[in-house]
């Protein structure tokens, strides 16, 4: 993966609360390979309408939105399905940089595992980047080493915890990671099934072969 | 003596793998289940060409895009629904896991299934690609929602990198008024802390009220966990858990189940045991409860009005409230109990096991629903003893569609939408905006505060409702 150090470009304001993964990417174009490119269907059904004309005042259809790589919201961001589509969406558009004064659980696990920041702010210091950027893409610095957030005059600390920190400056990934430790997780796992044998699951008799 | 232990800590402790310096700890993974959506993960793990480290601890389930009005993948008009079944079939063939397929008489939604068929057990770490995973925690164990990378690496490694949650308790005191349910009880959880009121948190639920709870209540409690923002959410095992698994089909049989009992009744938190966070409810203050906006945070007691947000001095809560009263068509004041629906929907994970069924048609019996509306029931096994009760009758009596088992209108990825504008009266779990289909709106609540709403056409309080059938001898 990309490491993410310092981040210069066009950042999005999207002044909204409770941005779920229902709307990051409806559930309708889950089904697709992603191979496609997420990117068309992310927050599909915010930006067009029911017959599927782009909204033309929505931030993402603004100039330069194409080129973006950072967007600005508020508390609550990714909250729900732990749809990873929602972030390959986000990803796939563009993005490296998400920036809200919280988000969903699993959705900032997931964003890291995608390269993706999700950045914690203020919320006071959320509502100024908001303003700094207005209703265009505007300039935007998200600096990981420094952990500071630039537009214009505003420059806020923003936090992300130091394991993910650490992955994202080093574009690390988990698999690659974990498979050093095979042979302590060997050892646990023979230990463990002596300790607690009733946990491992058994078949009933008359188990069933399902085909389909 | 050993220092006071949660119960949440005492879980974790006995999966933790290793620690890394920087404090994330690797996680032996119990059980883990596979959906049609977990083709993501199964992709990842093609792309390195790494096999399924352990098909025994990994079980595959058909629920999110089944159909529910036959069990015949060839009624399945769209071939991209097909492949998604298809792909699920595949990948649990090819990897020699156990699956639990369209065409298997155990078929059901993935946290229905599970405690069904004993494979959910106290004390275990469990994990799928879906966010109510957290239901499972009912019995005592850790059990979140993953990604699909997390996906992979859990094919790949049967492990997970986890940084520990901060616990909080929720407490309920005292004992629910007949008509309050699980579901009310999280409602309003939630609306008081916020719909990320538990973020960073593992939750468990203790308490007289919760005590008091079945099994299929404690897992609608803690299936709706991560709508208040919560990792996990968990109740300590007791006799009425022991009682539900012992004669499962995966259960631990004989000697072997009393060893595994003996080991769960240690499986609570220790008095002095100290949480990040308490908070504590009086079950008198939990009424039927209902969603009214776009968030599972924006839920009221069904006898109160909408708020204005004129009056809501917080300007970030009175813009969210315009915008969600504009999306769900909806007025500052409004009474609850004056808003017409369009549709009712019984089913999903949170609320379509047996006693939800038995909950809805005890408000049905005799009564015709004023509005279309599907019943989709949690499994087969919980379909097949519905029609051995005769619930099935009642509901389709009543003018209800009596469908198969899936996830169904919950999410909308079979086919079952709720269409654009349309209300719907709904015992799922998310009111987000298009979640029930694109301009679909829904409002959350109890299995019987939906059949009370379809029998009234609009919203309804339950309370008053069963006092009114039962002075005419209907209820």
């Amino acid at each position: 993966m990309q490491p993410f150090t310092v981040l210069e470009s066009l950042g999005c304001a999207l002044p909204a609360a409770n941005v779920d993964t229902d709307q990051l990417i409806p559930a309708r174009f889950m089904k697709e390979p992603r191979s496609v490119g997420y990117g068309q269907f992310l927050l599909y059904d915010v930006r067009h309408d029911e017959q599927g004309a782009p909204d033309p005042e929505f931030i993402l259809h603004r100039a330069g939105a194409n080129d973006a790589e950072v967007l600005v919201s508020r508390r609550n961001f990714g909250a729900g399905s732990s749809r990873e589509a929602a972030v390959y969406a986000l990803v796939d558009y563009g993005f490296r940089c998400v920036i809200a004064p919280s988000f969903g659980d699993i959705f900032a696990s997931n964003s890291v595992n995608n390269g993706l920041l999700p950045a914690v702010v203020e919320e006071d210091d959320a509502e100024r980047l908001l303003t700094a950027l207005g209703d265009h893409p505007a300039e935007i610095n998200v600096d990981l080493v420094e952990q500071r957030i630039r537009v214009a005059e505003v420059d806020v600390p923003f936090t992300v915890s130091p394991v993910w920190r650490t992955k994202l400056l080093n574009g690390w990934d988990d698999i690659d990671m974990t498979r050093q430790h095979e042979e302590t997780i060997t050892r646990f796992a023979k230990d463990y099934a002596r300790k607690f044998s009733w946990a491992s699951p058994q078949p009933p008799e008359t188990n069933i072969i399902s085909k389909g | 003596m050993s220092t006071p232990t949660t119960l949440f800590d005492k879980v974790w402790r006995a999966h933790e793998i290793h620690r890394s310096e920087s404090g994330q700890s690797l996680l032996w993974i119990d059980r883990h289940f596979v959906h049609e959506g977990s083709f993501h993960g199964f992709n990842k793990l093609g792309e390195r060409a790494l096999p399924v480290a352990r098909p025994d601890l990994t079980f595959g389930i058909a629920d999110h895009y089944v159909p529910t009005l036959a069990r015949d993948l060839d009624g399945v008009a769209d071939p991209k629904v097909r492949s998604m079944i298809e792909q699920l079939s595949y990948n649990t063939q090819r990897h020699g896991v156990t699956l639990f397929g369209l065409d298997d008489p155990r078929q059901g939604i993935v946290h229905v299934l599970g405690p069904e068929q004993g494979l959910t057990q106290p004390g275990l770490v469990m994990v799928c690609g879906d966010s109510h995973t957290a239901t499972h925690g009912a019995f005592g164990s850790i059990a979140f929602g993953i990604g699909a990378s997390e996906v992979a690496h859990v094919l790949a490694t049967q492990t997970l990198w986890q940084t520990k949650p901060k616990v909080m308790r929720i407490t309920i005191d005292g004992q629910l008024a007949p008509g309050i349910t699980a579901k009310d009880i999280a409602l309003t959880w939630i609306a008081r802390l916020g719909a990320d009121g538990a973020r960073g948190y593992a939750i468990e639920y203790a308490g007289e009220a919760i005590r008091a709870l079945s099994m299929e209540a404690r897992l609608t409690l803690c299936n709706l966990s991560i709508e208040g923002g919560g990792r996990c959410g968990m109740i300590a095992p007791d006799q009425t858990t022991f009682d539900y698994l012992r004669e499962r089909p995966w259960s631990p049989k004989g000697e072997a189940f009393e060893q595994a009992c003996a080991y769960w009744k240690t499986l609570y938190s220790d008095p002095s045991a100290g949480f990040d966070l308490e908070v504590t409810l009086h079950a008198d203050e939990i009424a039927p409860t209902v969603t009214w906006g776009v968030s599972p945070e924006e839920a009221l007691p069904i006898d109160q009005a909408l708020p204005d947000p004129e009056n809501i001095s917080d300007p970030a809560k009175a813009r969210q409230a315009r915008d969600s009263m504009a999306y769900m068509g909806l007025s500052a004041g409004q009474k609850l109990t004056d808003i017409k629906i369009d549709r009712v929907f019984i089913g999903s994970c949170t609320n379509a096991r047996i006693e939800d069924l038995r909950a809805a048609a005890s408000v049905l019996a005799g009564q015709k629903s004023r509005v279309p509306g599907m019943v989709s029931p949690g499994s087969t096994l919980v379909k097949t003893q519905a029609e051995a009760e005769g619930l099935d009758r009642i509901f389709i009596d009543a003018g209800l569609e009596w469908r198969h088992s899936g996830c169904s209108m919950c999410v909308g990825m079979n086919g079952d939408l709720v269409a654009s504008g349309e209300r719907c009266a709904s015992t799922t779990n998310r009111n987000f905006k298009g979640r029930q289909g694109p301009g679909a709106r829904t409002h959350l609540m109890s299995p019987a505060m939906v059949a009370a709403a379809a029998v009234s056409g609009h919203l309804a309080d339950i309370r008053t409702l069963s006092s009114q059938a039962s002075a005419t001898g209907v209820y």
